[in-house]
């Protein structure tokens, strides 16, 4: 199948044409090739955009070369010893010891465990921020004087590493679970009110005025015009802010906790146990990337209209 | 009957950055009768939204009052005395429909529901607020598209949308701020006819604002013609290109008439004089 948008296929072409081979061998050798190209192929330019914006056209395939890329590379350099296990456990290992602390456990617990009090920490931050700073970020938008009183706390302590505030959080509020569900809560609350904040800001003056010209009260416009309006960006937002609380985990859990992924990392580190580290690391990264795509199906599903 | 009333009316916006302020409209006295169509025209910054928005209610005078009812202007010492007049235009209301030249539609709701949203803040029910807005999407034209997503829909389809919106609280007037503007040049005849034969059906009282000249002549049966710094109407004419249409429906036969032609060479050179005298600044 040869495709006239495919830089790829005509490169690829000419290539065959001059290399000096049997006729068969190159035909063989060129639909070969061609057949693995077409793999990252832009696929079909829609019609009118081929002088549209750059970047257009599919890029799965690429990504899934770059990740098989990487785990090769990094079988490689552990397979023939390039680098110490202690630094670099190979793949394998790493999976092993994925089997071992899921069957077995490890610092007394296991990787269910692990997982299932990390989720519980940070899922009940998203619950507590979902809450609060979806209506505070909403208040700020349509109301001045909440507009006032919430904006210059959130705007000193937003940029703060939570590192930075975690003693004090500790000091005042113990080793506890309290404490660690509250550090994680903190680093979300900013990014989820500032985009509903935005959310509401970006709604356009016509479709209100069109409301006040149906008979619309000061309410009905806050509730049918300005939260409807806000909810693509408050979606944006909760992702956001999801991601923080996960990059906040491992600090959250610094101190005085018995299980947990960060935890688990932490220990393992002490240890020198480096296939947990990195297993940690994945499984983190997987339970957050996972969120974010239930989050994007989420956004498709109730605010098809984003962006029209 | 009613009838909007507008007398003496001023509007200043303050500067920019403390600068001087910005006298929009000085002086209207104007009124629309029932039944009227009026067509705004004028040079960019004559003022036209300005006078729209008053009549919507989006912004209020700052001397003079506009009033929508049966009354007549009486009652200037209640005026005097910070009290409203009967019948004041004090904000917006559902007496007066607003279609915009961006739609200004919901996204989020399907045709049916725009055009039934303002019965929905009235608080009718809904197989009753259904049943009307569907009449008026019948009016329209729009009765195959009920459950269609607006975003889906084509410019003049939106906008079909938009004037049976407004049409559906049963509003006293219709105000158009260039409903037809961003529409190619095909479906804005199209809807130059559609919105006449609404008229007609209706007996709507309407402000219509436009840049065509020729659209103007179309469908006013009062031009009236706006000129800038200030904002102030300078021409008021009475029309009835548009009665020759609803009788005849020919538009292009309408539109090549020697009086159409005549009439529209007169209003071209009123405005072309207005923007002469700006140095022809937008």
């Amino acid at each position: 199948m040869k495709k006239l948008t495919d830089p790829m296929d005509s490169l690829d072409l000419t290539n065959a044409k001059t290399l000096p081979m049997t006729e068969d061998v190159t035909e063989q050798n060129s639909t070969l090739l061609k057949r693995f190209f077409s793999i990252f192929a832009a696929g079909p330019v829609k019609p009118g955009e081929s002088y549209g914006a750059p970047g257009q056209g599919k890029s799965l395939a690429i990504s899934l070369f770059t990740t098989f890329t990487l785990l090769f590379v990094w079988h490689i350099a552990t397979y023939f010893q390039l680098v110490k296990p202690l630094f670099l456990p190979s793949p394998i290992s790493v999976i092993q010891r994925f089997w071992e602390v899921a069957t077995e456990g490890f610092g007394n617990a296991t990787l269910l465990e692990h997982t299932g009090w990390s989720m519980m920490r940070v899922f009940s931050a998203f619950f507590l921020a979902l809450i609060t700073a979806v209506p505070i970020g909403i208040l700020m938008g349509v109301n001045r004087i909440v507009r006032g009183l919430f904006d210059p706390i959130i705007e000193f302590y937003r940029p703060l590493p939570p590192l930075a505030y975690l003693p004090l959080v500790i000091i005042w509020l113990g080793i506890g679970e309290v404490s660690k569900v509250t550090l994680i809560y903190l680093a979300m609350f900013a990014p989820i009110a500032l985009s509903a904040r935005a959310g509401v800001k970006s709604v356009a003056i016509e479709q209100i005025h069109a409301a006040y010209s149906m008979g619309a009260s000061r309410w009905q416009v806050i509730r049918h015009i300005i939260l409807i309006n806000a909810l693509p960006e408050i979606l944006t937002g909760l992702r956001i802010g999801v991601g923080f609380g996960w990059t906040t985990l491992v600090a959250a859990e610094m101190v005085a906790a018995q299980a947990g992924l960060g935890f688990m990392v932490l220990n393992a580190a002490e240890f020198l146990v480096t296939d947990v580290v990195i297993m940690g690391i994945i499984v983190i990264g997987i339970i957050a990337y996972l969120f974010d795509m239930f989050m994007r199906y989420l956004e498709k599903k109730l605010v098809p209209w984003k962006g029209r | 009957m009613s009838r909007l009333q507008i007398h003496d009316v001023s509007v200043r916006f303050p500067g920019m950055n403390g600068g001087e302020a910005v006298t929009a409209l000085s002086g209207i006295n104007f009124q629309i009768e029932p039944g009227e169509f009026v067509v705004a025209l004028g040079a960019s910054g004559c003022g036209k939204t300005t006078l729209l928005n008053l009549m919507a209610g989006f912004i209020q005078p700052s001397e003079g009052y506009l009033t929508l009812g049966d009354s007549g202007i009486s009652g200037l010492p209640r005026v005097a005395c910070g009290l409203e007049l009967k019948d004041q235009i004090t904000g917006p209301g559902q007496d007066r429909g607003v279609v915009f030249q961006k739609h200004a539609l919901l996204p989020w709701l399907n045709v049916l529901d725009n055009a039934a949203f303002g019965l929905k803040l009235q608080g009718v029910g809904k197989e009753e607020r259904n049943e009307r807005a569907a009449d008026f999407l019948k009016l329209v034209g729009l009765e195959d598209f009920h459950n269609h997503p607006v975003y889906q829909l084509s410019g003049g389809m939106q906008q079909r949308v938009g004037i049976a919106r407004g049409l559906t609280n049963d509003p006293q007037m219709l105000l158009l701020d260039e409903p037809l503007g961003a529409l190619d040049a095909l479906t804005r005849e199209v809807l130059q006819e559609l919105l006449l034969e609404v008229w007609q059906e209706t007996q709507k009282m309407m402000f219509f604002i436009t840049h065509s000249v020729e659209e103007a002549l179309f469908m006013a049966s009062r031009l009236i013609i706006m000129s800038p710094r200030p904002g102030r109407i300078t021409h008021d004419f009475s029309l009835n290109f548009n009665k020759i249409f609803l009788e005849t429906r020919d538009a292009r036969q309408v539109k090549s008439m020697p009086e159409f032609i005549e009439m529209r060479e007169k209003v071209l050179g009123i405005i072309h004089g207005d923007e002469a005298e700006n140095g022809g600044a937008h």
